[in-house]
């Protein structure tokens, strides 16, 4: 079960990245950030900006036109 | 954020646009970076002092830009350069672009450049080009610093990509 969610639907490259980036900074470490976004480069991001800063991707997910994301604060 | 015990990535982007559709690189870019905890300095010269401006007042032309098509009417439309050149046209082309940026949920470069100044990136404005254009700091944003082509090098010596724009 996410700590947080950041409803990002609508919002384009790269907003989803900059709110989530901030939602993440008031977040404590363990804490999971659930991300929704219906931006189809968000899958890529997603897995980028993780991959960059260490943060887990603990899912990534499509149902129908939108994508979840599970993000761990490490 | 920024640790000077130093594997962190810098990255450094040179600006030297003004237009709303070539603000959108730079900004873009440097906030995701930041977001992924590189340290940006943005170095703003030539006409890429406008996006420094306290009141952003960006325009796109469409003149001498043939890859420019916008929707409109239900089609993709372009512009010949003899119609760029009627008064009106470059600002109905702004309205335009501004509706799409909206309609898209696209961020707004006010928007954009706040990220920037949260994030803490560094930005830095060409002291030739303030003299050059008389350009007064006193129009510019707070919070950014003055420096020349020196000032540009030493930081893009250490940084791992450097991007010109």
């Amino acid at each position: 079960m996410a700590d947080q969610t950041l409803d990002a639907k609508g919002l384009n490259c790269p907003l989803p990245i900059l709110k989530a980036k901030k939602a993440l900074k008031g977040m404590q470490a363990g804490q999971v950030l659930e991300v929704l976004s219906t931006d189809p480069g968000s899958v890529a991001d997603f897995a980028a900006f993780c991959n960059q800063t260490g943060n887990e991707l603990l899912k990534s997910e499509t149902a129908g036109d939108v994508y979840t994301f599970e993000i761990k604060k490490t | 954020m920024l640790d000077s015990a130093d594997n962190t990535k810098k990255m450094s982007i040179i600006i030297t646009k003004g237009t709303l559709d070539w603000a959108y690189p730079p900004f873009i870019l440097g906030t995701t970076a930041a977001a992924m905890d590189v340290e940006v300095t943005m170095f703003f010269t030539f006409y890429g002092l406008q996006l420094l401006k306290k009141d952003l007042d960006l325009k796109i032309s469409t003149l001498g830009n043939p890859a420019m098509e916008m929707p409109m009417m239900g089609m993709h439309m372009k512009m010949p350069n003899i119609v760029s050149t009627i008064p009106g046209v470059d600002r109905m082309a702004t309205t335009m672009m501004k509706n799409l940026i909206k309609k898209k949920g696209v961020a707004s470069i006010p928007d954009l450049r706040e990220a920037a100044i949260e994030s803490d990136i560094k930005m830095v404005a060409c002291q030739m080009t303030l003299d050059l254009f008389e350009m007064d700091q006193k129009d510019l944003i707070d919070g950014i610093t003055l420096g020349g082509a020196a000032t540009y090098m030493e930081g893009a010596l250490e940084s791992d990509i450097n991007l010109f724009i």
